[in-house]
């Protein structure tokens, strides 16, 4: 057991490793560096730069050593001091700039998370139980449409409804008089309000997804031959459902908890943008806008390692529903 | 005596004689939806191929007296409730808004604009293969603007239609490539097998692993800014490729290392089948359906992440339209409130997409038609 969590364990540390190269790839991928664009930048509004300037700039900078050295003091400063570099673009450290914002994206995805799995368990026991009814057709309809609509779309879609018929105040995470206003409850349910489009856009081709393997999987247990032989015996049918069946196809939805999350955090960049949340999407984006390279490749960093955190907690999850995996 | 035999009416199914094509399209054709979904592509591929003669106007024109305007609606029974046996639209006048002073076009239910089938209008080039003027529908007086227009007041219809080409085509593109891609990595890693099977292996995991969107979204935005819009396009396409071919490989290789072992190929081998014939002659045959499968599930997914890339601003740029191009006009709940038509595109996304979705379904039971 301890060893096979140690494998685990160096297999993340592994997959950090090149996610950390992937990033640094991102950071480094467009041309020019950044002396080079601020000197032009200021070359346009009249300023005179001589080539000693742009040298002593880039030494500066630390952006004249070769890439590998330059790589390897990026990835000493993440590890060693969780230091990330400096975003040109906000003038502060990297670090600072997502702190601010990644409780808010962990929040949203947890949420995501736990709104995916409380709607789509029940409806894909229920679709299995009773295969073919009517109730059946009208998920898997809903669920071929959640699949096949762009979050976007549907973000903007809730957000003009939520407007026209709510009255709500579109996008952000607050309406305006709370937005400065100290915690309360009212406070508190105002961001609920807020908050349940974005969990909803997140969640629903999640959703949908999961609903198809639940049912799926119940289906393949619900005619095996256990469940003949508990229903002869005279177990409750609710007991029976839930004591067996259901237990067994837990297993492989616990398993792929990993992909969810990554399917998630995915999707969830361009949730932030569209409603404007205060999380790490717009910041994203924005970075990739301007090319301030070393805070998007930070957060696609952070996006990965988040990802291959959840794989982890899967794999761990999965021991525990199901005693039978020997992580191998 | 000379037997008289009676050939059976083609009409009868006869499984024990059918090719194995005959029998995928037989199961495949029991699914509704999927023959649906099939018709609904047809119809997408037409607007594909003959935009510029459906879309009424030229993309790029603008309509100066109708900016930002509403869907023209088209009309068989006027005001007064009598029947008209050419459609129309009633005439937009404009007015002057009294409180901004803005000039707004108003309806104006007197006149009435006659919308013809098969009227000269802009020339196009299609295809360069020859020009010609000739559009489905248009009017010779007035403008007819199915979905309305955009601000610079250009026609949202005639856009669609050419968005729609271009979209398709990202989609088609990306496929190929990660289709290509992916049946050389998944080929090699299936055929020889250890040490390569297992870096293949590992290498899709962690790409798998890897939240795509972000990544795609880095990728499009590394590319030089002074690049044309066709340049990006193929750099869209390629990126799009690149990262979608796991789950082909995949297929490819655990139908190969099952394959391996089927009596047929062991048989062929040694009847003196040659390594090249007993791929393509024996195993490829019995694993196309798969692979074909994949590619029309892994089209949503394409076109799905070029709508958002292209949305975002970070994918396609104009000139060059596509669906996600002409909805990141409505990247903000204002303008949305404001032009809700500007949302129509992303109608055209779903419904693709879900017609995508459904012929993959079907294609999924069709693709063994030995099971039970």
């Amino acid at each position: 057991m301890i060893r096979a969590l140690l494998q685990r364990l160096l297999y993340m540390v592994l997959t950090l490793w090149l996610v950390s190269i992937v990033a640094y790839v991102v950071i480094q991928l467009p041309p020019g560096d950044y002396a080079e664009a601020y000197v032009t930048g200021k070359q346009q509004s009249g300023a005179a730069f001589s080539e000693d300037e742009v040298q002593n700039m880039r030494r500066m900078l630390g952006i004249d050593r070769p890439w590998y050295e330059q790589y390897l003091s990026w990835l000493g400063g993440i590890v060693l001091r969780g230091d990330f570099g400096y975003s040109f673009e906000w003038r502060r450290p990297v670090t600072e700039v997502i702190g601010e914002r990644l409780p808010l994206t962990l929040m949203l995805a947890f949420l995501t998370l736990a709104f995916m799995y409380a709607v789509s368990l029940p409806i894909g026991i229920y679709s299995a139980v009773r295969q073919y009814s009517m109730t059946d057709h009208v998920f898997s309809l809903v669920g071929y449409i959640g699949l096949a609509t762009p979050n976007f779309l549907l973000a903007l879609a809730l957000m003009y409804m939520a407007q026209q018929y709510f009255g709500q105040s579109a996008g952000g995470l607050f309406s305006p008089e709370f937005v400065e206003a100290p915690w309360s409850w009212a406070r508190f349910w105002d961001l609920l309000a807020h908050l349940w489009i974005p969990v909803v856009v997140l969640g629903t081709a999640g959703t949908a997804n999961l609903i198809r393997s639940m049912r799926a999987l119940m289906l393949d247990e619900l005619g095996k031959m256990y469940v003949v032989a508990a229903r002869a015996s005279g177990l409750s049918p609710m007991r029976l459902l839930l004591k067996y069946p259901v237990r067994m196809a837990l297993n492989p939805i616990v398993a792929t908890l990993g992909w969810r999350l990554t399917f998630v955090i995915s999707g969830a960049p361009i949730i932030g943008v569209v409603m404007a949340l205060p999380d790490t999407g717009p910041l994203f984006l924005h970075a990739l806008l301007n090319q301030d390279m070393q805070l998007a490749g930070a957060m696609v960093f952070i996006y990965c390692g988040l990802t291959i955190l959840g794989t982890f907690v899967s794999d761990l999850l999965l021991v525990l529903v199901d005693p039978r995996v020997k992580m191998a | 005596m000379v037997a008289s035999v009676q050939p059976l009416p083609s009409r009868i199914k006869r499984p024990d004689v059918a090719s194995q094509w005959q029998l995928m399209w037989w199961r495949f054709r029991r699914h509704h939806m999927a023959v649906l979904g099939m018709a609904m592509l047809a119809a997408f591929a037409f607007v594909a191929i003959f935009a510029e003669f459906l879309a009424p106007y030229d993309p790029a024109k603008r309509n100066p007296r109708y900016l930002a305007g509403a869907p023209t609606p088209v009309h068989f029974f006027d005001s007064q409730g009598s029947f008209h046996a050419t459609p129309f639209v009633y005439a937009r006048t404009a007015k002057r808004d009294p409180v901004t002073l803005r000039q707004v076009p108003a309806v104006d239910e007197g006149r009435q604009w006659p919308v013809r089938f098969f009227v000269r209008g802009d020339t196009y080039s299609f295809f360069g293969l020859f020009e010609s003027d000739l559009h489905l529908f248009g009017t010779s007086d007035g403008f007819v603007h199915l979905f309305g227009t955009d601000h610079l007041g250009r026609d949202m219809f005639s856009r669609t239609m050419y968005a729609t080409r271009v979209s398709l085509s990202v989609a088609l593109v990306g496929v190929t490539v990660s289709f290509i891609l992916g049946a050389i990595i998944g080929g090699v890693a299936g055929y020889f097998g250890g040490a390569i099977d297992m870096f293949v292996m590992r290498l899709i995991e962690f790409i798998r692993s890897v939240p795509t969107l972000p990544l795609w979204l880095a990728l499009t935005a590394a590319l030089p800014r002074d690049w044309t819009s066709l340049q990006i396009y193929v750099a869209v396409t390629t990126i799009l490729g690149l990262l979608g071919w796991t789950h082909l490989a995949r297929t490819v290789r655990s139908k190969l290392l099952a394959l391996r072992e089927e009596d047929f190929v062991i048989a062929a081998k040694l009847a003196g089948c040659t390594d090249a014939r007993l791929i393509g002659r024996h195993l490829l045959p019995s694993f196309l359906s798969y692979l074909i499968v994949d590619l029309t599930i892994s089209f949503p997914e394409v076109l799905l992440a070029e709508t958002a890339l292209s949305f975002l601003g970070l994918g396609l740029r104009e000139p060059i339209e596509s669906w996600g191009v002409l909805l990141y006009a409505a990247q903000n709940i204002r303008s949305i409130a404001h032009m809700p038509w500007l949302l129509i595109p992303g109608l055209f996304v779903i419904v693709s997409a879900l017609a995508f979705n459904f012929v993959g379904d079907g294609m999924r039971d069709a693709a063994d038609p030995y099971a039970k």
